[in-house]
C-alpha cells in the first residue's frame, strides 16, 4: 500500500512546512531531546493527565502517549478543511432539525425512512421539539484521514459526546513549555482559546429569557474515562463540574444542589450518553442522570449540549447521506470526501464485502472506539472467518469500506523515529449561524508499527497538532 | 458552591490534616521509645495509639503482638487500613479527585504526586530509609498543600470550607495526641527523671518546642504543656486557637439552616476563650478532653447536615 508521509515528499525530500522543524530536529542532540520526553512523561503524570480504561482494574489510570513531533498542517490545506468542515456540520445541524420536525428529507426519498425512524438513535421524544438556535450538535468531532495521494476524508462525525480536545490544549501546552525555541521559529495559530469559544456558544443558547445564564458541565463521575477532561472544561470554563446527583428537577426546571440552597441550571454541556440521562424517560436502571430531566428539556426550560437524540445523524448506517445531506439542505457540492460505503443491509454490497474481506475494513453501525472492527489486511484467516459468520447472521449491523492508506508521520518509537499512522479530530462549534473552531483539532496517532487504529483505548498516543499561519 | 464540592473539600483537607497529625503522633511515639524503659512500657505507648484510633479489633485481626514494627506496618502503609497515613493520603488525593477542577492545578498536583509518592513505597523501603525521615515527608507535603491552598487559591467559600476541614481535624488531632501522651506521661500525677525528654518529644510532635520557650521562657511543666496546647490562642495547633478558625470560617459560609451548628462552635469556643487550665486539670484531662472531642464530632456532623448532604426540602 502507498502511503501518504506528513513530512517527506515520496522522493524521500522534506516538504516545505516541515523544513524548520526538520533543521531544529537534526541540529538538537538527542540527549536534549530524549531528557526533554522523560520530562513531559513526569510532568503529565503529576498533573494527573490521565485516562481510565474499562475492564481495567477499577481506579486505575493510565497516560495517553505524547509524541514530540508535531502534526503540521500548511495553511491553504487548513482553510480548505475548516471551509468543508463548516459545510459538513451545518448540513447535520439542518438535517437533525428536519428529522425532529417536517422530516422532508425523507419526503424527498434522499434517505429511506426506515432507515433513519427505525435507528436505535432515533429519539421520538424529541419529535416537535424546538431547541434554541435550531442546533442540535453544538460539539462536533469530525475525524478526518488522509489517504495515499494526499486527499483527505471524513472517516465519521461524532455528534454525542465526542472527546480528546482536553489533549489537544494539553498537548500545546507541553510543546510550548519543553521547546519554546521552536515556536519562535513557526508561526503557529494559538488554540487556547477554545474554552472560551465553547462557554461563549453555551451561553448563546441558554432557553429563551434567560439573560445571565448558569452553565454547567454534567460528568458521569471521577471514575469516567475522560474525567480529566470534565473537570479541565469546566475549570477552564469556570463553571460547575456536576453529577446527576448534585441536580434535580422540580416543575420542569432543573436546579442543582449548593451550600446555599437550590439553584437554577440554564445551559448543560452533558457529558453522559441520552440512554443514561433521564430513569424516568430512557434507561430506568440509570444512576448517573436526573430523573424529569426530560419534561424540563422539551419545555423549553433548560438547554442541553448537544441535544438529545443526535446520534441518528452520526450514526454509521446514516454516514453515506451525508454527502446527499449537504446537497439537498444548502444546495452546495460537499467539499469533504466521504469514504465510499458498503451498506451490508442490501444484498449486492453484502455480496461485495463478503467477497472482498481481506481488503476491506469492516465496522459495526452502532460500534466505536475502535471495537468490534475488522481490518481485513491485518487480520488473521480466523478473524476473518469470525465476522463473515458475523455479517450473514446480520447483515444490517455492519458496514464496508476499502482499507484506507491512512497518512503517516515520523514518531518516537522504541527503535528511534520511524513513521506511524495517524488521524484529526478537529472539534466544530456550532450556535445559530455561525459555526467556529480553533485551528487543528486533535492529532492521533497509532504507536504500533503498522496499526491503523488511532484510538487511546487501543494504545494510540496524541501529536501536537499545527497549523502554520501565512 | 455545590454541596458536594464542598463535601469534598472539607474531607480533601480533614485527610491530609489527618495525615500530618499521625505523622506527629507517630514520630513523638517513636523518640520516646529510645528513651530506655522496659519493653512493657514500650508496648504500652504503641498499643495507646491502636485504642486512640478504636483500631483494635482492626489491629488484632491482623497482627498477633502489639510491639513499634508491627503498629507502625499498621499505621503507615497498610492499605487494608482506613486510618493509616498512607489511606489518609489516598482519600485527600481522592477528593482533590472529584474536584480538581475546583482546586487550583498547584493544589491538585501536590496532593496527587504525594499520593503517587507514597504508593510507589514499600513499607521496607521506608522503613530502611528512616521512618522519621518518612515523617519529616509527611509533614511537609501537608504543609506543601496548605501552602498551596494559601497562596493560589481564591478567597471563596472554597477557601473556607477548606479551612474549616483542617482546623476541625485538627482540633480532634491534638486533643488525641494531648490524651494519650499526658495520660501515658502522668498517669498518677507523679514525675520522673525521664519527663524532660518526654515532655519535649510531645512539644516538638505539635512543633511546639520552641514556641514553648518563647512562651515562658522557664522549665517544661505538664500544666503549662497543657496551658499551651488548650488555650493559648496564638499557637496555631492548639484548641483554642483552632476554634478561632472555626467560629469564623463558619459565619462566612453560613446559611439559613446552620444557626444551631454556629451556636454550638461559638460555645465551644467561648469556653476556651474563659477558661483556665487548673480548673481543666481538676476536673480531669482526661475527662475533659474527651468531652472536647465528643463535641467536636458533633460539629462536624452538624457542618455535614447543614451544607454537604443535599438537603430533603429539594427533593
Amino acid at each position: 500500500m502507498n502511503f501518504y508521509n506528513e513530512m517527506m515528499d515520496a522522493n524521500g525530500g522534506v516538504r516545505a512546512h516541515y523544513q524548520r522543524y526538520d533543521d531544529w530536529l537534526k541540529s538538537t542532540p538527542p540527549e536534549r531531546i530524549a531528557r526533554k520526553r522523560a520530562e513531559a512523561d513526569l510532568a503529565f503524570h503529576r498533573v494527573g493527565i490521565t485516562f481510565a480504561v474499562y475492564g481495567e482494574e477499577a481506579g486505575k489510570e493510565r497516560l495517553i502517549p505524547f509524541d514530540i513531533v508535531p502534526r503540521i498542517i500548511p495553511s491553504a490545506e487548513w482553510k480548505a478543511l475548516q471551509s468543508g468542515l463548516r459545510q459538513r456540520v451545518k448540513a447535520l445541524n439542518m438535517f437533525l432539525h428536519d428529522v425532529y420536525h417536517n422530516q422532508e428529507i425523507l419526503k424527498a426519498g434522499k434517505i429511506p425512512a426506515e432507515q433513519v425512524l427505525n435507528n436505535a438513535q432515533y429519539r421520538p421524544v424529541m419529535q416537535g421539539v424546538d431547541v434554541p438556535g435550531g442546533i442540535y450538535a453544538h460539539i462536533a468531532g469530525v475525524d478526518i484521514v488522509r489517504a495515499g495521494a494526499g486527499e483527505f476524508y471524513v472517516l465519521e462525525d461524532n455528534l454525542r459526546v465526542p472527546s480528546g480536545v482536553s489533549y489537544m490544549l494539553e498537548d500545546r501546552k507541553m510543546m510550548m513549555r519543553l521547546f519554546p525555541e521552536l515556536f519562535a521559529k513557526h508561526k503557529v495559530a494559538p488554540v487556547q482559546h477554545y474554552p472560551d469559544m465553547l462557554l461563549e456558544k453555551l451561553r448563546a443558547v441558554s432557553p429563551k429569557g434567560v439573560s445571565n445564564p448558569t452553565v454547567v458541565v454534567l460528568t458521569p463521575g471521577a471514575y469516567n474515562s475522560a474525567y480529566f477532561e470534565h473537570t479541565f472544561l469546566a475549570q477552564q470554563m469556570g463553571v460547575e463540574l456536576v453529577e446527576g446527583r448534585d441536580l434535580f428537577v422540580k416543575d420542569e426546571v432543573v436546579y442543582m444542589q449548593t451550600t446555599q440552597g437550590p439553584q437554577r441550571v440554564d445551559v448543560i454541556y452533558r457529558r453522559i450518553d441520552d440512554d443514561y440521562l433521564d430513569p424516568q424517560a430512557f434507561r430506568a436502571d440509570s444512576t448517573l442522570g436526573i430523573p424529569g430531566i426530560l419534561r424540563a428539556y422539551q419545555a423549553g426550560n433548560v438547554t442541553l449540549a448537544n441535544a438529545i437524540g443526535t446520534g441518528v445523524a452520526d450514526d454509521k448506517s446514516i454516514y453515506p447521506y451525508v454527502p446527499d445531506m449537504i446537497r439537498f439542505y444548502l444546495g452546495e457540492e460537499p467539499k469533504l470526501n466521504n469514504v465510499p460505503t458498503y451498506m451490508c443491509r442490501k444484498k449486492d454490497d453484502l455480496e461485495y464485502v463478503l467477497a472482498h474481506l481481506p481488503e476491506l475494513v469492516v465496522k459495526e453501525v452502532h460500534g466505536a472506539g475502535g471495537y468490534g472492527m475488522l481490518v481485513g489486511p491485518a487480520s488473521t484467516k480466523e478473524q476473518i472467518e469470525h465476522f463473515r459468520k458475523l455479517l450473514i447472521a446480520k447483515p444490517d449491523g455492519y458496514i464496508g469500506q476499502p482499507t484506507l492508506a491512512l497518512s503517516n508521520c515520523p514518531t518516537f518509537v522504541e527503535e528511534g523515529i520511524a513513521p506511524r499512522h495517524l488521524d484529526l479530530r478537529p472539534f466544530v462549534l456550532s450556535s445559530g449561524e455561525c459555526v467556529n473552531m480553533v485551528p487543528g483539532g486533535l492529532t492521533r496517532v497509532a504507536l504500533t508499527k503498522g496499526s491503523l487504529v488511532v484510538n487511546s483505548s487501543q494504545g494510540g498516543g496524541t501529536k501536537d497538532t499545527w497549523v502554520l499561519e501565512d | 458552591m455545590l454541596s458536594r464540592t464542598a463535601d469534598h473539600l472539607f474531607w480533601m483537607s480533614r485527610y491530609i490534616e489527618r495525615a500530618e497529625n499521625l505523622a506527629r503522633l507517630l514520630d513523638v511515639t517513636w523518640q520516646m521509645s529510645m528513651v530506655p524503659q522496659s519493653e512493657e512500657a514500650a508496648n504500652q505507648n504503641w498499643r495507646a495509639i491502636i485504642t486512640l484510633n478504636s483500631l483494635d479489633e482492626a489491629f488484632s485481626a491482623k497482627y498477633d503482638t502489639v510491639n513499634a514494627e508491627n503498629v507502625l506496618r499498621f499505621m503507615v502503609r497498610d492499605a487494608d487500613n482506613y486510618s493509616s497515613i498512607y489511606s489518609c493520603l489516598r482519600m485527600a488525593r481522592e477528593n482533590a479527585h472529584a474536584v480538581r477542577g475546583t482546586v487550583t492545578s498547584e493544589m491538585w498536583e501536590t496532593l496527587n504526586f504525594t499520593w503517587l509518592e507514597a504508593r510507589d513505597r514499600t513499607f521496607e523501603e521506608i522503613f530502611n530509609a528512616g521512618i522519621g525521615e518518612f515523617f519529616e515527608w509527611v509533614k511537609m507535603r501537608s504543609s506543601l498543600s496548605r501552602g498551596t491552598t494559601l497562596g493560589t487559591l481564591l478567597q471563596d467559600e472554597s477557601y473556607h470550607f477548606i479551612r474549616l476541614g483542617t482546623l476541625l481535624e485538627r482540633a480532634d488531632n491534638t486533643a488525641r495526641i494531648l490524651d494519650v501522651k499526658y495520660h501515658v506521661l502522668r498517669p498518677h500525677g507523679d514525675e520522673g527523671a525521664t519527663d524532660f525528654y518526654q515532655w519535649g518529644a510531645l512539644l516538638r510532635s505539635v512543633s511546639a518546642f520552641e514556641v514553648y520557650r518563647k512562651a515562658y521562657r522557664d522549665v517544661i511543666t505538664p500544666e503549662r504543656v497543657a496551658e499551651l496546647l488548650i488555650l493559648r490562642d496564638d499557637m496555631p495547633r492548639s484548641l483554642h486557637f483552632c476554634m478561632n478558625g472555626v467560629v469564623k470560617n463558619l459565619e462566612l459560609i453560613a446559611n439559613r439552616h446552620s444557626g444551631e451548628t454556629q451556636r454550638q462552635a461559638g460555645l465551644l469556643h467561648a469556653q476556651l476563650h474563659y477558661a483556665r487550665v487548673e480548673d481543666i486539670l481538676a476536673q480531669g484531662l482526661h475527662e475533659w478532653l474527651t468531652d472536647f472531642m465528643d463535641r467536636i464530632y458533633i460539629l462536624g456532623d452538624g457542618i455535614s447536615k447543614d451544607f454537604l448532604v443535599p438537603l430533603a426540602e429539594a427533593a
